[in-house]
């Protein structure tokens, strides 16, 4: 039978899961130049995982993930292989970088390195992993039934 | 040309993304070999074309060496690249075709093209950090496929061989950290370059400490011990390839490492001595055995053996001998344990005592075992022999009398327990248990294989010329230089 | 290489050979650990002596050696994953054998069973 969390743990996670995906979102961007990026962000995006299944168990991470972990996995793996490949397309070397330099007026104006793309997949890969840890190994009782 | 190196590696890693993705198997079967046929037609490409011309660098990144990662494709890369891109579509048409492997294990096709990129890149790497990398890539990926069926019977020897690996891994770390703080480099040809000015007592022991590690990988003499119990415990498929690839990586950076950062003026008695054990004592492990796969698992540390002769000579004829050698051997053990397990799809034992008369029952399976088998114990004129007879060459010029001595007596008793293998489950009368045809697919693969192992033994001038030239090229330090092309 | 750091990871190296010949699963696991810290510490040590953070900031001082610390953040990462790896593999021994413990080789069982014939 299902043992239902404490409601200090219910009601914590409401307020601690968007804001921790939103650090972790923040951190994935400003990593190039500033301490943070794919692995510190996929890690804390995680925690927020692990944080969904402490109060809601394995059904409450399943309905929040849109697709299967592994698939999120896969899809990581594919973005972070297609930016190094990106680099032998434009004719230069096998993960070479490039730059888009963005100006926008009034808002201000970016550059966009091709190592955020990468990012984005490094994050995919750890969102997918810590999931898939979490659906296979967390709470065997839970499981086997 | 770079370009097709760098997709080398790269082909098999979005091989692992799009199996995770796909959802359905027959998708993700038809992703997974036109991945592994990909890579085997770009090794091809990079054998010939670095056999007819210069090395190929890669410079990760844009980044020249010593400052980025370097791939390095040299002749000794292309062949085993070629061959081992071989083995592994082989080996994966074997896996589709028996159906169950990959059914029941939803994660095989992503897994087994990780354990292919990491095989690559360990090719490919020319520095010893990357080594590492792709070390346990490859590593990690085995640990998946050796542990996912495991019951409770074998959940003790798959677990040897994980802590194995990861003390190796470990011990390799440290050879790193003591390489780097000698030389200042990870880079492989650089840290050739600088070893020559550090104390030769440093130098000796940071080279024996990393002949350890990749020894623990390759199962050489006092280091092989948990090779024998670990393989059999996996499905045929992935038995097979750990077989015919895993060990050979290990002798891959034994080789390189030796040739390129510890080279040895005349032969070393001590390798020799070690090659020496480590055959006698792998084919006497086999003797004594009376399970196919078991039996077949002692004959790789065997034949480990004979390829660390050819390095322990320190001669262009003996390091040629030994690669040629290591050809031959990454497709012939391969084959075996596939017909080892025809052998057990259609009984459903391995074991001797249980199983006979296959060959009346199923010729087909007797036919693909004895050219594999006669191969192995070297009788011409199969691959087993050009390698064998190098060998011996070798040995004789380098006036190695005992040692290929000890090889001759140990290619005898590889001949005796093939013969057991074919008396106790070839000939007699058929068993009951014999009851289940191989399917048409694993036959298949299977034989295009033995095909493989015909053709090196067909191809044996050509493939010895290749691998004179890609020993010269190891021996003289390389046609690469830091960051060139 | 500093003594405090090739003394610490000397320690942690001894200490972690020491749990892994132990019987029980959970101790191997935690001795392969300590190992693999041992080394990324000899890792970390490799790169000389500690310095300014390897930033040029036009100031000239010396920079401690950047190379180690990304050498050492990559094995922590992949030892984290093999470790993570090997407590599911220990988790699910146990779940299968109901026991922390190593068995016996699968050659020696077999070698015991012959000497032993019945007496003990």
């Amino acid at each position: 039978m299902k043992v239902r969390p404490s409601l200090l743990v219910e009601t914590g996670a409401r307020t601690m899961v968007p804001t921790l995906l939103v650090v972790s979102a923040f951190l994935l961007v400003v990593g190039h130049d500033s301490p943070g990026g794919g692995f510190v962000g996929g890690l804390l995006a995680g925690g927020a995982l692990l944080v969904v299944f402490l109060s809601g168990g394995r059904a409450a991470v399943t309905s929040m993930l849109p697709v299967p972990a592994g698939a999120i996995l896969g899809a990581g793996i594919m973005t972070a292989v297609a930016t190094a490949i990106g680099g032998l397309v434009f004719g230069r070397a096998l993960l070479d970088a490039g730059k888009l330099e963005i100006d926008a007026g009034w808002f201000g104006s970016w550059s966009v390195g091709s190592a955020l793309l990468f990012d984005v997949g490094v994050f995919l890969v750890v969102v997918g992993l810590v999931s898939t840890v979490l659906l296979q190994l967390g709470d065997p009782e839970e499981r086997e039934e | 040309m770079t370009t097709v190196v760098s997709l080398l590696v790269a082909v098999p890693l979005v091989a692992v993304g799009l199996a995770l993705v796909l959802p359905s198997l027959a998708l993700r079967r038809a992703v997974s070999m036109a991945a592994s046929l990909a890579s085997l037609v770009l090794s091809v490409i990079v054998l010939v074309s670095v056999d007819g011309g210069d090395a190929i660098s890669v410079a990760v990144g844009g980044w020249t060496a010593p400052i980025g990662i370097q791939l390095v494709a040299d002749r000794f890369a292309g062949l085993m690249l070629a061959v081992s891109s071989t083995a592994l579509f082989g080996v994966l048409a074997y896996a589709v075709g028996q159906r169950d492997t990959d059914d029941a294990f939803p994660a095989f096709h992503a897994t087994y093209h990780a354990l292919a990129a990491g095989v690559a890149l360990a090719f490919l790497t020319g520095d010893l950090f990357t080594l590492f990398v792709a070390f346990e890539i490859m590593l990690t990926a085995s640990y998946v496929l050796i542990t996912h069926r495991s019951e409770a019977a074998q959940v003790r020897s798959t677990m040897t061989y994980v802590v194995v690996g990861l003390v190796a891994s470990g011990l390799f770390l440290i050879g790193i950290g003591l390489a780097y703080a000698a030389t200042g480099t990870v880079n492989l040809i650089e840290m050739a370059d600088r070893l020559g000015d550090v104390d030769s007592g440093t130098r000796a022991g940071i080279g024996w400490l990393f002949f350890m590690v990749f020894g623990i990988k390759a199962a050489i003499f006092p280091l092989f011990f948990w090779l024998p119990d670990s393989y059999p415990t996996a499905v045929t498929p992935v038995t097979a390839i750990f077989a015919g690839l895993l060990t050979k990586v290990g002798v891959y950076a034994i080789v390189r490492t030796q040739t390129l950062l510890f080279p040895s003026d005349g032969p070393s008695t001590f390798i020799l001595i070690i090659a020496g054990l480590t055959m006698v004592i792998g084919v006497l492990g086999a003797i004594a055995q009376g399970d196919i796969k078991r039996i077949l698992s002692f004959h790789i540390i065997s034949q480990i053996g004979y390829m660390i002769m050819g390095l322990g000579f320190f001669t262009v004829a003996g390091l040629a001998a030994a690669i040629v050698f290591i050809v031959h051997q990454v497709i012939v053990k391969t084959v075996m344990f596939l017909v080892g397990g025809l052998v057990e799809t259609s009984s459903g034992t391995g074991r001797l005592r249980d199983v006979s008369g296959v060959l009346h029952r199923y010729p087909v399976i007797a036919v693909l075992f004895l050219p594999a088998a006669l191969s192995l114990a070297g009788l011409p004129p199969f691959s087993g022999f050009v390698g064998k007879l190098a060998l011996v060459q070798a040995g004789f010029s380098a006036g190695q009398w005992i040692v290929v001595g000890v090889s001759l007596f140990a290619s005898i008793l590889t001949l005796f327990s093939m013969t057991k293998i074919w008396a106790g489950a070839f000939w007699g009368s058929p068993t009951t248990n014999l009851t289940r045809r191989p399917g048409r697919a694993m036959v298949a693969a299977t034989g295009g294989l033995v095909a493989v192992s015909l053709f090196i033994a067909f191809a044996g001038q050509p493939l010895l010329e290749v691998a004179t030239r890609a020993a010269q090229d190891l021996l003289t330090g390389g046609a690469v230089t830091i960051g060139g092309s | 290489m500093s003594v405090v750091l090739a003394v610490t990871a000397g320690a942690l190296v001894a200490a972690g050979t020491y749990l892994l010949l132990q019987r029980l699963l959970t101790r191997i696991v935690i001795g392969l650990g300590l190992i693999a810290h041992g080394a990324n510490l000899v890792l970390l040590g490799s790169g000389g002596p500690p310095a300014a953070p390897p930033v040029i900031d036009g100031s000239g001082a010396p920079i401690s050696d950047p190379l180690p610390q990304a050498l050492v953040l990559t094995a922590i990462v992949i030892t984290f994953g093999v470790t993570a790896f090997l407590l599911a593999l220990a988790y699910r021994s146990y779940l299968l054998t109901s026991s922390d413990g190593v068995e016996d080789d699968v050659e020696d069982r077999r070698i015991a069973g012959f000497a032993g014939g019945g007496s003990t």
